[in-house]
């Protein structure tokens, strides 16, 4: 695999320590003049210079949007389920909606340049500005920018040296899924698919990326503090081979992976699955015979970003749907459907829960601080070691294909 | 011939150019500079090693069940069945391939849950479904690619003169004999052509893997997962280098025998 330079590298951890709030070199917001070049701060990660949109103009008639299965529903998966058609009805953007299985997979799509906006995860937004596929967002355009989190906001994965790349769009945790009548008595542990997985051999689903081994990462750090991990997303040689020993002894219980999250809801239904990790999503959607728990040991989760590509043929329908999705209505529905915390809480007012917002705990900073969000892993530590070279993600690529064996 | 010649050959060349190239792991943008980091990364690691034996198996398996299957029922079609009820087989032979892949492929997934009909049909005798796996894998592919061995079989068998049957069991061979000793070597051709369709299309195949495959994988998956989702379309193209290097020894060896001829 082929290391990337090492000046560059110690540019990225700064800028990519993702989840650490309080870093260092974390980045510094409100400084008025945060251009994409002024990177020098962030130990030379330059982000590519991409220009950035002054003003809106017409609108183009269409978007092309990238999102994650549950962003962006237009009725078809179930007609009360529809935040896309008010979209196209307002703007006059027809929306053409594309799903993506995994944060690899957005990122090569967005480099085909086809897409106007993508709701990136932590674990692609700083690759896919790194890599010059992102432009950076004028918050200033977006009506609903303001109502934002402000914990969100300016954050080491969506922002370069004060400058958004992007608008929160909402943050949650991954759970762990269970049949109800087959798994008894109820999961509370993550053992339950690691350690305890043969009670369900040839029953346990997993997902099909590299990054679920911060998932067993996370697993040995709260059950095994030899091992030494601080941070699953900074996995020295040594913890990196007690991950892939877990997880090769998972395999031996695994029914499939799974990407597709619609193989999940088959897999569950069938009851070629009974247990494994899941989002809030699946579980609603397959129904009442699952449940998905946070259990004990925390979780790995996601705090996703729409972003506007750097080539994106319409970036007036791209802002307008930025603008739009952050919208406390949009917010509430999507929230809703897919189960996590709204970027926007303003949409806590709207939810036809009423304690939506606080079983997700929508507003609460300390608790959006302990889940571990998915990060690119890279060289050099996340945890601040410095006696040490990490596991970058192209040795998790390596490490998840001798996995799968 | 020269647009063959330009859009295939001309693939074919950039493929393996890609291979020589390499990718930045952080931002997956490919940097061409030549090296053969690639292909030492395919020959070192072992994992890659366990996945070539393991689609080769799977194809020759898979090879060996399509004939297996395949050519009683070719011999019924070019030698017992009526001339109209040859037709009709030939149909029914040929219908499957009016569905589409996926949803074979999906039909297989069906049959083969834990609660689909096969493990209905076989509950009542203490056994289940093989589940989704490298069974499941091989029972789909055999499935698929089944109408590829049958037909060149039979085409084969056609050729065969009804005399030489005659003439065999003059001199006193039985029907088993005459099988053995008059059929398969003069339809031997025939089945080496038909595997060169069942090899080839298993050994490529990842989608079916992916259906009915359970967590195995073969050398397509390793393609599939590095230019779809790993971005790393260079190490793609290396791995994709190794099928085609497996077909040309196939191929090389299938024209000893003749069966190119047959095609």
């Amino acid at each position: 695999m082929r290391r990337i330079p090492t000046k560059r590298l110690a540019a990225i951890a700064c800028a990519g320590a993702l989840a650490l709030a309080a870093t260092a070199c974390g980045t510094s917001s409100g400084d008025g003049d945060g251009g994409p070049k002024a990177g020098e701060e962030q130990g030379g990660f330059t982000a590519p210079d991409v220009p950035m949109l002054d003003k809106l103009g017409d609108m183009e008639g269409q978007v092309n949007i990238l999102a994650w299965p549950g962003y962006a529903e237009d009725g078809s998966t179930d007609k009360s389920v529809d935040w896309v058609t008010p979209f196209e009805k307002e703007t006059g953007c027809q929306a053409n909606v594309k799903y993506f299985a995994t944060s690899d997979e957005a990122i090569q799509l967005m480099k085909s340049g086809e897409y106007d906006v993508v709701s990136a995860s932590g674990d692609a937004s700083l690759r896919l500005i790194a890599s010059g596929d992102a432009a950076p967002v004028n918050t200033d355009l977006l009506t609903n920018y303001g109502d934002i989190e402000d914990f969100l906001k300016d954050r080491d994965w969506n922002s370069v040296d004060g400058q958004m790349y992007g608008v929160p769009h909402g943050w949650g945790a991954n759970l762990l899924m269970y049949t109800k009548d087959v798994v008894k008595p109820a999961p509370t542990s993550w053992g339950a698919v690691f350690d305890d997985a043969s009670k369900y051999a040839g029953k346990v689903t997993a997902y099909d990326s590299p990054i679920y081994i911060a998932d067993a990462a996370l697993y040995l750090m709260k059950t095994q503090p030899d091992v030494g991990i601080e941070n699953p997303y900074a996995l020295d040689k040594d913890q990196l081979a007690a991950a892939v020993d877990l997880l090769k002894k998972q395999k031996a219980n695994v029914s499939e992976y799974w990407s597709d999250y619609l193989k999940e809801v088959a897999a569950f239904k069938s009851g070629d699955s009974v247990i494994g990790t899941t989002w809030q999503v699946i579980a609603s959607t397959i129904g009442d015979s699952v449940d998905a728990v946070l259990p004990e040991e925390g979780s790995t989760g996601w705090s996703d970003t729409w972003m506007i590509g750097a080539k994106a043929p319409n970036p007036n329908c791209g802002y307008a749907w930025m603008d739009y999705i952050t919208s406390p209505k949009a917010q509430a529905a999507v929230a809703e459907y897919f189960g996590e915390a709204p970027a926007n809480t303003k949409a806590c007012g709207l939810t036809s829960d009423a304690s939506f917002c606080e079983t997700y705990h929508a507003t609460d900073a300390d608790y959006a601080d302990q889940i571990w969000y998915w990060t690119t892993p890279i060289s050099q530590c996340l945890d601040g070691r410095t006696d040490t070279e990490c596991t970058d993600y192209g040795d998790w690529t390596t490490a998840w294909t001798e996995i799968k064996g | 011939m020269l647009w063959l010649g330009v859009a295939y050959l001309g693939a074919l060349a950039a493929l393996l150019i890609t291979s020589l190239w390499t990718q930045d792991d952080f931002t997956g943008t490919i940097q061409r500079a030549w090296t053969l980091e690639n292909f030492r990364t395919l020959f070192t690691v072992e994992v890659y090693r366990t996945i070539t034996v393991r689609t080769i198996a799977i194809a020759a398996l898979v090879t060996v069940v399509d004939v297996v299957l395949a050519f009683p029922i070719a011999l019924y079609m070019a030698k017992v069945a009526s001339p109209r009820l040859q037709r009709l087989l030939v149909i029914a032979v040929l219908m499957p391939l009016w569905a589409s892949y996926l949803v074979k492929a999906y039909a297989w997934r069906g049959m083969l849950s834990a609660d689909g009909p096969i493990a209905w049909i076989a509950s009542p005798f203490g056994l289940g479904t093989p589940g989704y796996g490298l069974v499941a894998t091989t029972i789909t592919l055999a499935y698929l690619w089944l109408p590829y061995m049958i037909l060149p079989v039979y085409a084969g068998l056609e050729r065969v003169p009804d005399s030489l049957f005659e003439a065999s069991a003059d001199l006193g061979g039985g029907a088993w004999t005459t099988i053995r000793r008059v059929v398969v070597p003069m339809a031997f051709p025939a089945i080496v052509a038909g595997s060169i369709f069942t090899f080839s299309l298993s050994m490529g195949d990842y989608i079916a893997v992916k259906i009915v495959g359970g967590t195995g994988q073969l050398l397509g998956n390793v393609v599939y997962d590095n230019s779809s989702t790993a971005n790393n379309l260079p190490f793609a193209a290396a791995v994709a280098t190794v099928p085609i290097v497996v077909m040309l020894g196939y191929l090389a060896a299938a024209r000893r025998t003749g069966a190119l001829e047959n095609l």
